[in-house]
This record gives C-alpha cells, sequence and structure tokens, in this order.
C-alpha cells in the first residue's frame, strides 16, 4: 500500500519543492487543446481532469489493466504511463474521437451487437487497443488476437464476446 | 396486432452507444467548478493506536485545503449503529476517523484534501504517523480455536443457518457402501471492479448534498449519509447512473462516500476521493475459508449420509456470514446429514458478499467431493447426479417452485460430448498435453423483496418508469424497460426508464440476482396499477364507451386501449391524457413478495457446467479450452444480456479456480499483491470456447414474470467442474484454490 512510499518519503527534510504550472498544448481528436498543468499529470489525468475527456478510463494507473489505452499517432498507449508534456505535438486519439460525423466505428458497432461488454468501463481501452492492434497488422488468427489484446482486462468477463466483436471487424477488413 | 413481446427477445444494451463512445458518466467524471481532490492515508500497522499524525509539512505545501484525521474531524454520529446500512452484518459497523485505535492493516487514517488530485496525492504521502503497535492475529488456519457459532440478525432472514441436524449421519456414513470426503481451503478474494472507488459530492447550499457515487445502491448510501452525518434524507441526493463494475463490493458504502461527504460538508466545496488499485484492498473481500466434508453412499449410488462443515473469516466487529453448509442437501436428498458454519474473528476488516458468496465457495466443496464419490463408486459422475436427482428440496421439505436441473445436465452433456469422455483419470491426451473432462452442479436461490417504482403516461402517450435502482453491467436499464413496454402493450421506443438516483422510488441494494425478480415485480406492479387508472380515466370521460368496463375486458396495444370484444373500440394513451386536463397520469406502487405463497416453495436457479482441460504434463499449466454451461433460471427476459451474465460468471469461474487470490504476509498481517499485475484475472488469451444454453423452465411461484436472476449461477459450477477434470486429466484431486502448476507436477 502507498504508506511504504510514505516511510521513504518521511526522510525529505522539507517539502519546499513543488512543480510549477506550465503551459501544454495537446492536439486531441483534432482540436487544440491549451491547458495549464503541472509536469506531474499524466496524459490520462490531463485528459480526464483538464479536458473533460472522461471516455478514457483509469483503472489501475499503473499501466496494469488497458483501460486508459489511448492512440498516440495511430498507435496504441497507455496513457497513465506517459506524462501530458511529453505529448506536446501528438496527434492523439481519445474513446471520444473513434465515432466519426455521428457515425460509430465498425467496431463500436460490433461492440453493441455482441454485447462485449457489461458495465462498460474497460470498453474504451478495449476499442482503443482493437484499433491500434488491428493498425499494428501482426494478427492472423484468433489466438493471435486473444494475445495481443491481453493487455486490456475485463472484470465482467465479456471476453469471449470482446474477441467475437474484434474478429467480426478483422474478417470485415473495415477497421481502417 | 399486439406488439410483439420484448421479454425474450435478444435487445442489445440501450446504453450501448454511451458505453462505446465513451459518454456514459461513472462517478468520478463529474468536473464539477471549483472541484478538490481528496486522496487517503491508511495504516501500516494491523492493530494498536495511533500515537501522532504530523501532517504539518503536507498542509504547508501551498494548494492543500485541509487534512482531516481523528484529531480534528467533525463530530458525527456517536451511535454505532447510525453507521449501519442494507448490507451490514450483525455487529458494530466499521466508523472511518473514529477515534486512535487501528482494527486493521489498510484502516484508513486521514484524508488529505488538495487543489489537484497529484497534490493530495503526494501530500498525503509526507503525512507521518507513529503508532503504539500490538500483536495480532490474522491467519484463519493458526486460529481454528478461536471459531464461534455467527452472532444472530437480520441479516439471516437472506443467508439462513445451516440447516438442523437430519438422521443419525455417523451411523449412516460409517456403514455406508462408499465413502468420500475432503478438505478444501479458498484463499481470500478482492473484488477489484475495474473503476476505482469514487464519490464526488457536489455542495449545493444549505446543506444539500448532490453525491456522485460508485454503489449498488443509491437509497443505501442516502440512508447512510443522512445518519452519519445528521442530514435529512431529502437534503441528501445519491445519483449513479453507471457503474464500473461492483460484484458486491458496492453493496454497502465505501470510506471514499464518507471521506467526500465529510470533506464536501466542512470545506462547503465540491470534494472528489478516489481509491487507488491498492486501496481497494483496503474495504471487503470474500473471506478465506475451511472446509470439510464427509459424504456416503449406497452400492447403487444413492447419498445416504452428508455431512459439510466451514469456517469462515470476520472482523472482530462484524459477524460476516456466508451460506456454505446449505447447499448439499438442497442438491441431493440424504436423510442423515450433519451441516456447520463457524467463523474466526481476525484482526482485519469484515468480509462482504462477493459474486455468489458461500454458494461458489461451498459448492465447490460439494461437488468435488461428489466426483470423488462417483470414482469410488465407479458410477459416471454425470450418471450419480441423476441417481440423486431430486424434485424437491429435502434440506427444507418442500418442493422447489420449479426446477429442470434434469435438462441442464442432459443437454450441457449433449453440446459438449460428455459421452466421450474415458472414465479413466490420465487417460485422454492431445500431443504433450493432458485432457480432462469434468462436470459439476450449480445452485443459487431465487430471492425477492420489497421495492417500488413510479410509471407516468405522458400527454404524448409515452411511458416513463423510475426506480432508484442501479445498472452495474447486468442490464438493468434494458431489462427493465422490456418489462414495462410489455406490461402496457407499447414498443421499447415508447418507453423510458430512470434509475440511479435516490431520489426515484425505493429500490433495496443490487445484489444476490434479486434485481429482476424485486425492481421488475414492481415495476409490473405499477404497470398494472397504471393500466387500471388510465381505463379509469377513460370510462370517466364524456361519451365514453369504456364505461363499466374492467380491466380484463380490454387489452392495452401501441398506445390504445382497445375492447376485447369490440376492437374498432379503442381510445388512445394521448387522449387520455388530454381529457384529463393535459395532466399526466401517474401511479407509484410498492410491490411485496407473497410470503405465504412462497414459504411453501423452496425457489432456485441452477446449473450444469461441462469443462475440458489441457494440463501440460511437464509444466502443469492448465488452460481450461473449453466450458458449457446450462442453466435452469425461469423466463430469460433477455437471452443476449443474460447470456453476458452467464459468461461472466463462467470467467469468475475460471479465475476462481485457476487465478485469482489475495496473499497475505501473515507475520505483516498485511496483503502482498495489492495490483492488477500480481492479483491475476484471467486475460483474452486466458479464454477459450465458451458456450450458454438455457433451458426452458416455466415458474409460476417465484414472481409474476417467472425470472430466476442470472447474476449468480453462471459462476456456481464452473470451479469445481473445473478441479474435477484436472483430476480426471491428471488423477491429483487438488482442493485447494486457485489451482497452481506447482500442484500438478
Amino acid at each position: 500500500m502507498k504508506n511504504e512510499i510514505a516511510v521513504l518519503e518521511q526522510k525529505h527534510e522539507t517539502a519546499a519543492w513543488m512543480p510549477g504550472v506550465t503551459d501544454v498544448n495537446l492536439r486531441i481528436n483534432g482540436e487544440a487543446y491549451e491547458l495549464k498543468l503541472q509536469p506531474w499529470v499524466s496524459l490520462l489525468d490531463a485528459l480526464r481532469e483538464y479536458a473533460d475527456l472522461t471516455g478514457t478510463k483509469k483503472g489501475c494507473d499503473h499501466g496494469q489493466c488497458g483501460a486508459c489505452t489511448v492512440l498516440c499517432n495511430g498507435d496504441r498507449i497507455l496513457s497513465c504511463l506517459t506524462l501530458a508534456v511529453m505529448q506536446e505535438g501528438s496527434e492523439i486519439t481519445t474513446i471520444e474521437g473513434i465515432a466519426k460525423d455521428g457515425e460509430l466505428h465498425p467496431l463500436q458497432k460490433a461492440f453493441i451487437e455482441h454485447d462485449a461488454f457489461q458495465c462498460g468501463y474497460c470498453t474504451p481501452g478495449q476499442i482503443c487497443s482493437a484499433i491500434g492492434m488491428l493498425n499494428e497488422n501482426k494478427a492472423s488468427s484468433r489466438a493471435d488476437v486473444k494475445e495481443l489484446m491481453s493487455g486490456n482486462l475485463c472484470r465482467c468477463g465479456a471476453n469471449t464476446n470482446i474477441i467475437d466483436a474484434i474478429m467480426e471487424v478483422k474478417e470485415g477488413g473495415n477497421h481502417e | 396486432m399486439s406488439n410483439r413481446p420484448s421479454i425474450g427477445q435478444p435487445i442489445s444494451r440501450l446504453e450501448g452507444p454511451m458505453k462505446v463512445t465513451g459518454s456514459a458518466k461513472y462517478s468520478g467524471e463529474y468536473n464539477m467548478p471549483g472541484l478538490l481532490h481528496g486522496y487517503v492515508v491508511n495504516s501500516t500497522i494491523v492493530r494498536g493506536e495511533i500515537t501522532s499524525i504530523n501532517t504539518a509539512e503536507a498542509r504547508a505545501l501551498p494548494g492543500v485545503i485541509e487534512i482531516f484525521t481523528h484529531e480534528n474531524r467533525p463530530s458525527l454520529a456517536w451511535f454505532n449503529m447510525q453507521y449501519s446500512d442494507m448490507d451490514a452484518p450483525p455487529g458494530s459497523p466499521f466508523r472511518p476517523l473514529y477515534d486512535k485505535e487501528i482494527k486493521y492493516y489498510g484502516q484508513p487514517i486521514a484524508l488529505v484534501v488538495a487543489e489537484t488530485f497529484e497534490l493530495a496525492r503526494y501530500a498525503a504521502s509526507i503525512v507521518s504517523v507513529t503508532y503504539e503497535e500490538e500483536t495480532f492475529s490474522t491467519d484463519i488456519h493458526t486460529n481454528l480455536d478461536k471459531a464461534r457459532a455467527p452472532k444472530a440478525g437480520i441479516a439471516m432472514a437472506l443467508k439462513p443457518p445451516p440447516p438442523k441436524p437430519k438422521g443419525d449421519f455417523d451411523a449412516a456414513y460409517n456403514s455406508s457402501a462408499a465413502q468420500a470426503s475432503g478438505e478444501f481451503f479458498h484463499g481470500t478474494e478482492h473484488h477489484n471492479p475495474l473503476e476505482l472507488f469514487t464519490t464526488t459530492t457536489v455542495y449545493e447550499g444549505d446543506g444539500k448534498l448532490t453525491i456522485y457515487d460508485k454503489t449498488q445502491g443509491t437509497v443505501n448510501c442516502q440512508l447512510y449519509v443522512g445518519n452519519v452525518f445528521g442530514l435529512h434524507f431529502k437534503d441528501v441526493r445519491v445519483i449513479s447512473p453507471y457503474v464500473g463494475g461492483a460484484f458486491g463490493a458496492g453493496l454497502r458504502p465505501q470510506y471514499q462516500l464518507f471521506m467526500s461527504v465529510m470533506a464536501a460538508l466542512e470545506l462547503k466545496r465540491n470534494v472528489r476521493v478516489t481509491l487507488d488499485r491498492s486501496q481497494m484492498f483496503s474495504f471487503g473481500y470474500r473471506p478465506p475459508t475451511i472446509q470439510k466434508t464427509r459424504f456416503g453412499a449406497d452400492s447403487d449410488g444413492h447419498v445416504t449420509a452428508l455431512n459439510h462443515e466451514a469456517f469462515g473469516q470476520t472482523s472482530h466487529f462484524e459477524d460476516y456470514t456466508e451460506v456454505v453448509v446449505n447447499w448439499a442437501n438442497m442438491l441431493y436428498p440424504a436423510q442423515n446429514t450433519l451441516f456447520k458454519y463457524d467463523m474466526v474473528p481476525l484482526d482485519v476488516f469484515s468480509p462482504l458478499d462477493m459474486r455468489a458468496p458461500g454458494g461458489s465457495t461451498g459448492i465447490h466443496a460439494i461437488e468435488s467431493t461428489m466426483d470423488d464419490l462417483a470414482y469410488k463408486l465407479k458410477i459416471d459422475p454425470l450418471q450419480l447426479r441423476l441417481i440423486n436427482y431430486s424434485v424437491d428440496d429435502v434440506s427444507m421439505d418442500r418442493p422447489y417452485s420449479s426446477k429442470e436441473l434434469r435438462q441442464c445436465y442432459l443437454q450441457g452433456a449433449e453440446k459438449f460430448g460428455w459421452d466421450n469422455r474415458n472414465p479413466e483419470p490420465r487417460s485422454m491426451r492431445k500431443g504433450n498435453k493432458l485432457v480432462g473432462y469434468g462436470m459439476a452442479t450449480g445452485i443459487w436461490e431465487s430471492m425477492t423483496i420489497p421495492a417500488r417504482a413510479e410509471a407516468i403516461i405522458t400527454k404524448e402517450g409515452k411511458l416513463l418508469v423510475s426506480s432508484a435502482v442501479t445498472d452495474i453491467g447486468t442490464g438493468t436499464l434494458t431489462v427493465m424497460t422490456q418489462i414495462a413496454a410489455d406490461e402496457l402493450g407499447l414498443t421499447m421506443d415508447d418507453v423510458t426508464f430512470s434509475y440511479g438516483d435516490s431520489k426515484m422510488p425505493f429500490a433495496p441494494i443490487q445484489g444476490g440476482s434479486f434485481t429482476v425478480s424485486t425492481v421488475g415485480s414492481a415495476i409490473k406492479a405499477a404497470g398494472k396499477a397504471l393500466k387500471k387508472k388510465l381505463l379509469k380515466k377513460a370510462a370517466g370521460m364524456s361519451h365514453s364507451p369504456f364505461k363499466n368496463i374492467e380491466v380484463e375486458d380490454v387489452i392495452f396495444e401501441n398506445g390504445n386501449i382497445v375492447s376485447k370484444q369490440d376492437p374498432s373500440v379503442f381510445i388512445s394513451f394521448v387522449d387520455i391524457v388530454a381529457g384529463n386536463k393535459g395532466k399526466e397520469i401517474k401511479t407509484i406502487n410498492f410491490s411485496v413478495p407473497n410470503v405465504l405463497k412462497l414459504k411453501k416453495y423452496s425457489r432456485a436457479a441452477h446449473s450444469a457446467a461441462f469443462v475440458e482441460v489441457e494440463v501440460d504434463e511437464e509444466l502443469g499449466i492448465v488452460n481450461v479450452t473449453r466450458a458449457v454451461t446450462a442453466v435452469a433460471a425461469g423466463k430469460i427476459i433477455n437471452p443476449k444480456t443474460a447470456r453476458s451474465q452467464i459468461l461472466g460468471g463462467m470467467v469468475w469461474g475460471i479465475s476462481k479456480a485457476l487465478r485469482e487470490e489475495t496473499i497475505t504476509d501473515h507475520n505483516f498481517g498485511k496483503y502482498m499483491n495489492t495490483n492488477l499485475g500480481e492479483y491475476h484475472i484471467p486475460v483474452h488469451a486466458d479464454i477459450h470456447e465458451l458456450d450458454v444454453i438455457f433451458v426452458d423452465e416455466k415458474d409460476e411461484i417465484v414472481n409474476e414474470l417467472g425470472s430466476k436472476g442470472v447474476g449468480e449461477i453462471g459462476l456456481c459450477a464452473m470451479p469445481p467442474a473445473i478441479a474435477n477434470a484436472i483430476f480426471h486429466a491428471t488423477g491429483k484431486r487438488i482442493n485447494q484454490f486457485p489451482i497452481h502448476f506447482d500442484s500438478l507436477l
């Protein structure tokens, strides 16, 4: 638990150091965001707390659950493991930017059709991760897809429906 | 033509588009102006007293607003029962920041409130605490001498104590032709919903609060907050439309709710408190449990003697119980029985119901002992179940309201290909993998409790239905919309179901697989009352063709009341509301189960699980390559969402048997794997072919819908089916969960 950290931190004589607020310019879902935040803010917290894009989820804050997966220049990344200040100039796509002009992405439609979620909390990460995974073009079988999607946990146990949804889109070839 | 009934149709979740686009807002996603962030400090000792908390350094940081501890917290309710809630076991509920006493490792001892989340977290890390430590015990194995019977309490209404002994167990067991026995251990498990527990409290002024909470009971939390903080219930509104999983973790108000509300009231600001993943291990959990079984049968396979005893763990302040040992005689009609359930109080937090509490624990022991008995008798395990099939619940000496378990066995076996099983252990192979087939039975009681619902016909002729119930991902929104639409003869498009708000009519906590039965019945009751009211209004209109006509003489379809006798005679809901001076027609109804009728029957959902495992002979790695679960749960309102519930339960079964466990270092009294990297749950690569069958089952007793609930039943049979398949594959009977490769080498 975090108090182990507390014990270590107790050795600090003073806590005078505090990171200052800086301007961070992010491009998210094709739009420019000018955020004022401290450099210790993760991209995940920048999205959720500063840009009010709460579709990206926090499940562990440690890169262990995949709920915070977003696309960064087309690659899937864990937004909890990168700082917002490191992503200036990147093209960030979150779940809010996946549907185009009100039309759901094929994966979003397939997730609804296959009931590939229950509580819905892992869903944005699963969808962003699946888009990134399909873009990587490394999966040639269902077994590959399962393996390559295994960084995204689903506690409700919708696993088979999630993989069914992704396979339908993969085989349909309409995932961009 | 009447509308096609929506009940029984595989309707996609109505909130699906919200969930796949990220627009569904969970409790930590209401970014209110001036929002403050709280971070909790937890104790690093198990038992003792806080001698000092030094917050000066943390307070000095610019942006830190306040740090609450037991020394400076506001005065709170003094009577401990005011901290009680709908799921509180007998005892004295835990009171956060109440005094300097530490009762368990990870107890919340301070709340840092700051302008940003990062600052609150950092400031919490430099709060220094000194303690006076006392000795403690956290290990159930070494404290069995302290086991005792649980205290009685109202919780027993839903969690009955073990049935009284019957016949002469010892004589029957000792003289039985075949005997099987086992000792079982299940480790601690934590619910770990993917969403972190979060509360956002909006300070509305005038003592009013709007609280976005992660919970399975909006009214439960409303009452808790009102009682603890001395607020009028009407001034406390708890909203929880989207819940990122709960599995029982949200049945009781968790401490982030207390912290968030306390800070908001004291600071007169909006405050959010979010637990981190390791803090998700600092409240309720599925308790570690030790079980012992002894089953005896005659040479034909009839089970004559059943003994099942369990030791559960609880805290020193509450007697948390589970129904672990009551199931064997509900399934198998032995006349000589001995059941016992004791608990061991330790220096830990109270356990908390976790998906299929007690059932998923006890049924493992029962069904693995039955498997063992089948081998002793040289009878096929499925055949042994059929030999001992009972249409009555012998433990209560009453019939089941319905029981199509036989069809679960037969249809499940057929689909799985059980006939292809060579009964000999280690006889089936695929390359260097040993292949095993295992099966087991599942059972879960079907409960119904009282609830209210409101139903309104608007001037547009649309139906609005509401209940305070949550939807934790089970499909409640969709299913309740289906029930309401069918009751009024409308399409689902003409119905709006509102939920997840304590301002709406009372609903109990969402758990125990009783939501469809409970809230569904309330909605049906409200719908029926609304129909009567609509007809009465119609009859009261001038020149009404519906004067002196009873509700039985009309049908409600497509937004009209139509005479059965003469279908050309009808009136639309729109016209009825217009005739009511444009005022909507509204009813609020309370539905209470008919206890006198229900108590003549046992009511339960049943299942049979069939599992194939492959076990790597050299490495001991187990893979559940395919599984079929056949379920008899009465009427399935929505086969799509219900199937997902069963699939989820099956994945939980795989997880319970093979993956998840919170490991305690009893030297330190603390958990060692409080993160999702080391608390293992299945990933996509671990889950293979899963199949679900719903067998037809008509039930006119259980409730008016004939529906038994499916939240738990998918989990109950899977863990023993996996353990039994591993025995078949390897010849090793492993009774300790989770089963790891090292026990198979």
